[in-house]
C-alpha cells in the first residue's frame, strides 16, 4: 500500500506555490522542516485551489507524524491479532487472504482488495449501504466476519456488469433517475439483483397477502418492491426511480424514462427569456 | 471491537466442548446481533466458535409436528412449505422482523438469543444493569418509550425485541438444547427466555455452552386463523413497539382455543391466559375481541413515557384477532 502512495506521489509534478503561500511557508519555521513527501502533499492540495486550508492540514498533520511509531510511515501501523487464513471467491476470482478475526467482509473488500464500490454507510446493520451477494444471498458486509466466509462466493457492485455491458438493473437505475448522490446505490443495486431472484423462487415478505400458497415467479406490485427494499435506504430519498427501475427489470416491461437533459436550444431560450428580465 | 480467537467447528460436541470450557467463548451464528454489539464493545468475547458449518439447518417433518433446525435461516424457516402451510404465523413474524438482507443472515436460534435494543444496554457511556450489573437502570428513570409495561423490575425495564418467539409461543413451541455433558434437553419457549428480576444480565435460561439445535413445533389447528400484527415507528424495518401473534381455533362460530402473545411489552414474550379464556367457548365477535383486550392489558404498568402502548396494545390486539378471524392474510 505505501509503495502505491509513494509511486502517486513520485508522477506528481512538482507543483506552484502562489506567491501568499510561499509567505505563509516562509512564516511557518515548522514547515521548512518537512520532508520531501510532505511538501508534495501541500504543493498538491494547493494546485487544487486548497492553499490555506492544506496548510491547517499539514498543521494538524505534524501533530500526528510526531505521534507515528515508524519513520516514514503513512499510516500508524495496527498490530493483527489473532490472524485468519482464507479462502474465497469475489466476483469470480479466486482470493487468499490472512487477516486478523476482527476484519469484516465490508473492511476486507475495500480496504485489502480495493473493491471500493461497496460502501460502509452506518457499519452496523442499519441502512443496507455494503450489501453484497454472498452465495446467491443478499447480506450486509459490514455484520459478516471475513474469516466466516472461506469458500464462499461473494459478489459485489463491480461483479454486477459483464465486461462493458451494464447489468439491466443498472442500466434501469440510470435510466429512472434511481440515485442522486450515489452512495447507497451499490448495496441498492446488489439488493435489487437479489430480489429479482427471491421474486422468480416465490419467496415471500411482509407484504405477501397469502403465505400459504406458494408461486414461483411473483409478480410484484409497487408495495412489494418497497417491503423488500426496505433495507436499504436512501438518504436523498430517490426511492420512486429506484422501484421503477425495479418494477422494470422485475416486470420486463419497458417504461418510459421520464427525464431527459435540456438541449443547447432549450438552455439558449431560458438565457434569451432571463435577458428579457433585465430589460423590464 | 475486542480482539479474539476465532475457530470453525464442525461438530456440535466440539463447539459446545470449546464454548463452555471459556466463560469469554460465544457461539457465533448469522452474527447479525453479535458482531453490532461486538462493535459498540457491549459484547467482548475473547473467543468465537463459528457454528454456522454444523449441520443443524434442516426443517423436517417429524412425528407431531416439525422441526425446525437452530441454524436455518430466518429467509429458509420462513419461505419453507411445512412452515407456510402449517404455521402462517410463524412465517409472518419472521417476514416481520429486520430485513431481506438480515433475515437472510439470521439463524432461528440466534434470533431466539438476540439481545434487547434498550438505548441504554446499547450505550456503553450509560448505566445498564443488563451490560454491567449493578450500575444501575438508566431507562427506569430516563428515556423509557420503548420499554415494558410488564414484568420489569427496578434493576431492568428492557423488552425482548424479537418477533419470531411471540409466534413460536403462541404455536406451543419447544427448544432443544445440547448441554456440556453431551445430554439433551427440551424448554417451552415460554420458558426459555425469563423476566429480569435481580439479574437481568441473563436474558434466557440457557447455561452458559449449551447449544441450540432445534425448535420443535406441535401439529395444532390454528393454520387458517392466525395472525402477526407488528406495530412500529415506521412501515418496515423497524423493531416493534407493540406486537400481537393471535391464533384462534373456531367451530362454528365458537371459539375453542385462542392464543394472545404480545412483543416488546416485557422482557420475555408475553402471554395473557386470562385474554385467552375470555374468548374460549364465546363467539368470534368484535366485542369479545374488545373484552379479551381489555383483560390482557389491565395488568400494565407503564412507565413514564410508555402508557400509549396500553392502548396500543388494545387496539393491535382487537385487530390481531379481526385479521386472524379473516384467513390470516395481510
Amino acid at each position: 500500500m505505501a509503495d502505491e502512495f509513494e509511486e502517486f506521489y513520485k508522477n506528481l509534478e512538482e507543483p506552484e506555490l502562489t506567491a501568499d503561500e510561499k509567505e505563509l511557508l516562509t512564516q511557518m519555521p515548522e514547515i521548512g522542516e518537512l520532508g520531501e513527501s510532505r511538501r508534495k502533499f501541500l504543493g498538491h492540495a494547493a494546485a487544487g485551489g486548497l492553499g490555506l486550508f492544506a496548510l491547517q492540514l499539514l498543521a494538524q498533520e505534524q501533530v500526528l507524524a510526531r505521534m507515528q511509531t515508524a519513520e516514514g510511515a503513512l499510516f500508524a501501523p495496527v498490530a493483527e491479532e489473532n490472524v485468519v487464513a482464507v479462502r474465497l471467491q469475489i466476483n469470480g476470482v479466486e482470493k487468499s487472504l490472512n487477516l486478523d478475526s476482527r476484519v469484516s467482509l465490508l473492511d476486507a473488500l475495500r480496504e485489502r482488495m480495493a473493491l471500493t464500490g461497496t460502501k460502509k454507510g452506518c457499519d452496523q446493520g442499519q441502512c443496507g449501504a455494503c450489501t453484497v451477494i454472498v452465495d446467491g444471498r443478499r447480506v450486509l458486509a459490514c455484520l459478516t466476519l471475513t474469516a466466516s466466509c472461506e469458500g464462499k462466493k461473494v459478489t459485489t457492485v463491480e461483479g454486477l456488469a459483464q465486461n462493458d455491458e451494464l447489468h439491466p438493473m443498472q442500466a434501469a437505475f440510470i435510466k429512472h433517475d434511481g440515485f442522486q448522490c450515489g452512495y447507497c446505490t451499490p448495496g441498492q443495486l446488489c439488493s435489487a439483483v437479489a430480489l429479482l431472484e427471491e421474486a422468480k423462487n416465490g419467496e415471500a415478505s411482509h407484504a405477501t397477502a397469502n403465505l400459504r400458497t406458494k408461486a414461483r415467479n411473483l409478480k410484484l406490485s409497487g408495495d412489494e418492491i418497497r417491503e423488500r427494499m426496505s433495507g436499504n435506504i436512501c438518504r436523498c430519498g430517490a426511492y420512486p426511480g429506484i422501484v421503477a427501475a425495479i418494477q422494470e427489470v422485475h416486470s420486463g416491461r419497458e417504461t418510459a424514462q421520464t427525464w431527459r437533459f435540456v438541449s443547447d436550444e432549450e438552455i439558449a431560450a431560458l438565457n434569451t427569456e432571463e435577458k428579457a428580465d433585465e430589460i423590464v | 471491537m475486542k480482539s479474539f480467537k476465532y475457530t470453525r467447528s464442525t461438530d456440535a460436541a466440539s463447539a459446545v466442548q470449546t464454548v463452555s470450557a471459556n466463560k469469554g467463548a460465544k457461539f457465533l451464528a448469522g452474527g447479525t446481533n453479535l458482531i453490532d454489539l461486538m462493535k459498540e464493545y457491549v459484547e467482548r468475547p475473547n473467543e468465537l466458535v463459528d457454528i454456522t458449518r454444523l449441520n443443524l439447518a434442516q426443517i423436517n417433518s417429524v412425528k407431531g409436528g416439525v422441526s425446525i433446525g437452530a441454524l436455518a435461516k430466518n429467509t429458509d424457516t420462513a419461505n419453507h412449505p411445512l412452515v407456510r402451510q402449517n404455521y402462517p404465523l410463524l412465517s409472518q413474524a419472521i417476514l416481520a422482523g429486520a430485513s431481506a438482507q438480515l433475515r437472510n443472515m439470521a439463524t432461528n436460534g440466534g434470533n431466539l438469543m438476540q439481545r434487547t435494543r434498550c438505548q441504554y444496554f446499547y450505550d456503553v457511556a450509560m448505566p445498564c444493569n443488563k451490560r454491567e450489573p449493578g450500575t444501575g437502570c438508566g431507562a427506569l428513570e430516563g428515556l423509557n418509550r420503548i420499554h415494558a409495561i410488564f414484568g420489569y423490575s427496578d434493576k431492568c425495564v428492557a423488552t425482548y425485541p424479537g418477533d419470531m418467539a411471540n409466534a413460536l409461543y403462541a404455536l406451543d413451541a419447544r427448544v432443544k438444547i445440547r448441554s456440556a455433558n453431551g445430554q439433551e434437553r427440551t424448554i417451552p419457549v415460554q420458558d426459555f427466555h425469563r423476566l429480569p428480576e435481580n439479574n437481568p444480565e441473563k436474558d434466557n435460561n440457557l447455561q452458559h455452552g449449551e447449544l441450540i439445535v432445534a425448535i420443535e413445533l406441535p401439529k395444532n389447528n390454528f393454520a387458517n386463523k392466525s395472525y402477526y400484527l407488528k406495530v412500529r415507528d415506521r412501515a418496515s424495518y423497524a423493531f416493534a413497539l407493540v406486537s400481537v401473534a393471535t391464533a384462534l381455533d373456531v367451530n362454528k362460530n365458537q371459539i375453542k382455543q385462542a392464543r394472545i402473545v404480545l412483543g416488546s411489552v416485557a422482557h420475555k414474550p408475553w402471554r395473557s391466559l386470562e385474554a385467552e379464556n375470555i374468548l374460549i367457548g364465546r363467539p368470534a365477535t368484535d366485542e369479545t375481541f374488545q373484552q379479551a383486550a381489555q383483560m390482557a392489558m389491565k395488568d400494565a404498568k407503564p412507565l413514564a413515557h410508555n402508557a400509549y402502548k396500553v392502548e396500543l396494545g388494545k387496539r393491535a390486539i382487537v385487530l390481531a384477532l379481526q385479521k386472524a378471524m379473516s384467513g390470516g392474510t395481510a
